[in-house]
């Protein structure tokens, strides 16, 4: 027999043993509230006011300089069927069961107040920049679309069709809101369905309305605490999971994985202490075998 | 105490048929890959935002990388169990997990959209430290380098018997050299896999709400770090095995046996911490739906089930053909655990649909021809493999 | 309107030229309605509340000069200004502008027309709006047009310079029209490529609209001032959108429903002509809103008839009536997309190839396999080398 039955089964449960006490502990951890930068801005989408003229789609392609999606369309008409590389804004219908029951739903980037995407990026290409928007920068992309597989609302697109391929999604019009406009979609919407300000503002606005039309809303603002809080905000007369907005629990999406690292790494002493055990072990047994080893080495 | 002489190259003729057709297979995927980063990945492959990420990360990078902890495996059984009995098992392991880290690393730069600005991840003041992704490149460009440079020796010793004068020098001059860093390579060696391996983990733990409930555990790291282990043994089994067959040596059946009992720990470890977690979070029910994912994750705790089950009793492991087909049922559990990962177990929606195209299964299989001609090609010129047994071993 | 009595030898206002031709205030009236909903916006003239306050700044101002030129034209501009549905509307914009010269109209011939021609370039030296129909020849020194055996060359160029500002009407006049066609024999283009030195105002169309003219000449007459052009002189009033954006068809075509053939169903039920080479969306022109003749839906595309693009040289006698053209400011169509929608393929071939592949290592791993447990039972009998 080679190993021991008892020293190899010993090793390794302790081994064992280590991991899964520190994994369970970091199971246990609080997920701390995430705090919303207090400049933080957003939209409010009230779908019972939108009537789905789309112009904020038109409107969004046009202020971000994107190519219409004519794809399905023979080149007539900007006609994408979710958000993609053509499409930072899509406006969507929702038909019930019963007649006449529908509602609108406008998706883009939910500026989540703790992003998963932010969370994942591995440069820190995608950030929460001024007032809270999370914007993109190229430049420090490489392209592993970690961002796409982290995004619980399956924002985050890739320019697939191009040989070099950007990531694609609204930015809250960042670029206008620095020269003091608001985001495109909200200055070219006809009724108001889609509006720009604080999210303290916002949110409070949409409690109001709610209050005052009971029977109008689900009793729910979305966005408030979903997915730990998001900037853009959500009022409808349907279930929200209806028009394909997610059920999702308070706790932000990275919370999890940075407790875990935390509980494991502990900044980077881990694996610096695991460096030094596995060279001290490594040194004791070079020493148990006499040198044995280093004598077969010898040419 | 070895019982073996001392690593040779094997020696023989370089590109025999099958090196060529596994060369030549290689070539198309060299071939192919050029093509992909001219046509860009939607014309390339079957990826889409619902599944961004597809076979070349679960395989090549999350599958490939397991199955090359080889080295990883090995090292951990002689340099800290101190079982000098496995040591000729170590340069032929390197030389796999060297080719198949290689290999994962090209994947990714395959894989991802913008790899021109890759130089850019040594830059710290860029590093998203909570980012896991990051962690695992990190690693794995790392742990890569310290592979080749474990296996340095090996070229060094080759160097030193060369006909060129100037080559003989260097080998000469380094050879002391790379073997008095070899205790801090492979602790490296051992450190950096046991980070990322666990941390590719991790990665999924990120896509929580849309991973099913069955695979979504905080243990998914320690999953993934005892099944690869599990899976380096298996591969050194398998590779072992194989090269003795084809080259017309004697297999080294005592210690494969050996290694056939290394997996017993770490298999029951899984199969415990698996059924547990699954209890703890109330999803044995979910397991027993016998819907897609209870029917995957059901195949997948058989076939540990099974590799355990073949290699539990001491004539099992010394079976060269049960412990070959042990191991080949280990590797399959490990493979599949990850790709219901990364694939099965990732729920964007059950609109969204994926499976590789064409180029992308002909890429894979093209640069894993690639990895096997490597090993074939590196083993014959270079000291890697030890010689033949002189006599049964005494225990 | 002043009704004091005046010097003979003051010049008249319009107001007063009105009066004394007894035209009636109704038809005024109509006409300065008809003005502000051909230009509703962009045209200082028409910015105004109601009717009859545009009435009282036309009706202060001086009847401007005008001298209208021929050269090679079809007068389809002329006849459109004058083939109104309304007999005295035609009388009316006549004594709206003091048209001196203008050979389709005029009562004299031949040298009287030529004095007259004259008589008024000098006596209306620096203030005449000069108005240009049709393209001028330029191959061989411009001999294929001449006008009293001079080549329209110089007749342009000894024109226009005492004029105070140069109206081209038409697509002839504004960049060559039909006679620029290819290839061109005679060299013809329009009023812009010779005139360089004064004020033009291009009006394309084939015909152009006549109140683009008539509320550019007017705007003149009262404010001195032309209206605001775009890079191709063309006034932005009328010139600034293309068909496709005000087309009364525009929701068909939005909704997806086209005319396929000539008098099929959708053609019959009015539904928009993209697919019969419509080039609305191409073609900058004011004529979705402002009609022709003064009768609602006369207009190629209200009568069922696909836009030529009349009014653009790219367009223009250039693209093929029937070909389609690309749509420039592509904007979503009336339909949505639904909450989820099915994307991404699996491929059948991939799946086989992958089956295939994954089948035969698995047999082999499992063949070899089984002859490793062969071998092993005859384990100390070496074996012959195999490469």
């Amino acid at each position: 027999m080679g190993i021991s039955r008892r020293s190899a089964l010993k090793a390794m449960a302790a081994a064992t043993a280590t991991t899964v006490a520190t994994t369970v502990g970091a199971r246990e951890t609080q997920a701390a509230a995430v705090a919303a930068p207090p400049d933080a801005v957003g939209m409010l989408y009230d779908s019972t006011r939108c009537i789905g003229c789309k112009a904020c789609m038109s409107a969004c392609n046009e202020a971000n300089e994107l190519t219409p999606d004519t794809a399905l369309s023979g080149g007539l008409w900007h006609m994408p069927l979710d958000l993609n590389e053509h499409t930072k804004n899509i406006i969507k219908l929702y038909q019930g069961p019963k007649a006449g029951e529908h509602a609108f739903v406008k998706r883009q980037c939910m500026h989540c107040l703790d992003p998963a995407c932010v969370g994942a990026c591995m440069l820190g290409s995608l950030q929460k920049r001024e007032f809270g928007i999370v914007t993109y920068k190229p430049e420090l992309c490489i392209g592993c679309r970690y961002c796409e597989m982290a995004c619980p609302f399956n924002v985050p697109k890739l320019e697939w069709s191009k040989a070099l391929p950007k990531i694609v999604k609204c930015e809250l019009c960042s670029h206008r809101i620095a020269k003091g406009k608001g985001p495109a979609c909200c200055e070219v919407c006809p009724v108001g369905a889609v509006i720009y300000g604080k999210r303290v503002d916002l949110l409070a606005e949409a409690h109001r309305r709610i209050a005052e039309h009971p029977d109008r809303y689900i009793q729910k603002v979305y966005g408030e605490h979903e997915a730990g809080g998001t900037q853009v905000l959500y009022l409808a007369h349907v279930d929200f999971e209806k028009l394909g907005l997610p059920v999702l629990g308070d706790e932000s999406v990275p919370s999890r994985v940075r407790n875990l690292q935390g509980t494991i790494y502990k900044g980077f002493m881990a694996p610096v202490a695991l460096y030094g055990l596995l060279a001290a072990v490594m040194f004791r047994n070079r020493k148990k075998s006499g040198g044995a080893e280093a004598e077969e080495d010898k040419p | 105490m070895s019982a073996y002489s001392q690593p040779r190259p094997v020696g023989g003729k370089i590109f025999t048929l099958p090196v060529t057709l596994l060369a030549a297979f290689a070539g198309l995927a060299g071939a192919l890959i050029v093509w992909r980063f001219l046509v860009g990945l939607g014309a390339s492959t079957a990826l889409n935002d619902g599944y961004p990420w597809g076979l070349w990360i679960a395989f090549d990078v999350v599958t490939g990388t397991a199955l090359s902890c080889g080295g990883y495996a090995v090292a951990l059984l002689v340099y800290i169990l101190n079982r000098g009995k496995y040591h000729p098992l170590i340069r032929p392991a390197l030389v796999t997990s060297a080719f198949g880290y290689s290999i994962a690393g090209l994947s990714v730069v395959i894989d991802v959209g913008r790899p021109w600005l890759a130089y850019k991840l040594p830059f710290f003041w860029h590093w998203n430290v909570h980012s896991v992704l990051l962690e695992v490149a990190l690693c794995i460009m790392t742990y890569t380098i310290v592979l080749w440079l474990e296996l340095s020796p090996a070229f060094l010793e080759r160097a030193r018997t060369s006909s060129n004068a100037m080559i003989r020098r260097v080998g000469q001059k380094w050879l002391p050299v790379a073997r008095k860093s070899l205790l801090w390579l492979s602790a490296l060696g051992m450190l950096l896999p046991t980070m990322h391996q666990s941390a590719l983990g991790s990665l999924l733990l990120l896509s929580g709400p849309r991973l099913n409930p069955l695979w979504n555990t905080t243990l998914l790291p320690l999953l993934f770090l005892l099944s690869c282990i599990a899976m380096g043994y298996g591969a050194v089994v398998l590779e072992g095995t194989l090269s003795a067959r084809f080259l017309g040596r004697k297999p080294e059946t005592d210690m494969l046996a050996g290694l056939g009992f290394a997996m017993i720990p770490l298999l029951g470890a899984y199969l415990v911490l698996r059924l547990i977690d699954l209890a703890v979070r109330g999803q044995i029910g979910a397991l027993f739906g016998f819907d897609l994912y209870s029917v995957m994750s059901l195949i997948e705790l058989a076939l540990f089930a099974a590799a355990l089950a073949m290699v539990a009793t001491d004539a099992q492991r010394r079976n060269l053909g049960n412990l070959f087909r042990a191991a080949i049922l280990m590797v399959l559990a490990g493979a599949l655990y990850r790709f219901d990962t990364f694939l099965v177990a990732f729920q964007p929606g059950e609109h969204w649909a994926y499976f590789p195209s064409v180029t992308e299964i002909l890429v894979t299989t093209g640069l894993v021809a690639g990895e096997l001609a490597g090993y074939i090609i590196l083993i014959k010129i270079f000291p890697i493999l030890a010689g033949e047994p002189q006599a049964a071993p005494a225990r | 309107m002043p009704t004091k009595a005046r010097s003979i030898f003051e010049p008249e206002t319009i107001g007063e030229h009105l009066v004394r031709c007894g035209v009636s205030r109704r038809g005024f009236l109509e006409f300065c309605a008809a003005l502000m909903v051909a230009a509703p916006f962009g045209l200082a003239l028409t910015n105004k509340a109601r009717a009859s306050e545009v009435a009282r700044e036309v009706a202060k101002a001086r009847r401007p000069s005008v001298i209208w030129l021929h050269f090679q034209d079809c007068t389809g501009c002329t006849e459109t200004l004058l083939r109104t549905s309304k007999p005295d509307l035609a009388e009316l914009i006549l004594n709206l502008i003091s048209l001196d010269y203008h050979e389709t109209v005029m009562a004299a011939a031949g040298k009287q027309a030529e004095d007259a021609l004259h008589t008024a370039m000098q006596e209306n030296a620096g203030k005449y709006v000069l108005v240009v129909e049709g393209a001028i020849p330029r191959k061989e020194n411009g001999i294929y047009m001449k006008l009293a055996g001079k080549p329209a060359l110089q007749v342009l160029d000894e024109t226009a310079k005492g004029a105070a500002a140069i109206i081209a009407i038409g697509s002839c006049a504004s960049w060559g029209g039909i006679p620029s066609a290819d290839p061109n024999p005679t060299g013809a283009v329009g009023v812009d490529a010779i005139i360089k030195d004064k004020p033009i105002v291009n009006i394309p169309g084939c015909p152009a609209n006549p109140y683009n003219l008539l509320g550019t000449v007017l705007q003149y007459a009262t404010a001195g001032t032309l209206p605001e052009l775009d890079e191709l002189k063309r006034p932005k009033f009328a010139y600034d959108r293309v068909i496709h954006d005000h087309c009364p068809r525009r929701a068909h075509f939005d909704a997806g429903r086209f005319a396929r053939a000539f008098g099929d169903e959708g053609h019959r039920h009015g539904w928009c002509l993209y697919h019969l080479g419509c080039k609305g969306p191409v073609t900058h022109a004011p004529c979705s809103t402002r009609h022709f003749n003064e009768i609602p839906d006369v207009w190629p595309i209200g009568i069922g008839a696909p836009c030529v693009g009349c009014t653009e040289q790219s367009v223009a006698f250039r693209v093929p009536i029937f070909q389609t053209v690309p749509i420039r400011q592509v904007v979503p169509p009336d339909t949505y997309a639904p909450i989820f929608t099915k994307e991404g393929n699996v491929s059948a071939v991939a799946t086989g190839v992958a089956g295939l592949i994954g089948g035969a290592l698995i047999g082999a791993g499992f063949m070899a396999s089984r002859k490793l447990g062969a071998a092993d039972e005859s384990e100390s009998e070496p074996k012959p080398g195999k490469e």
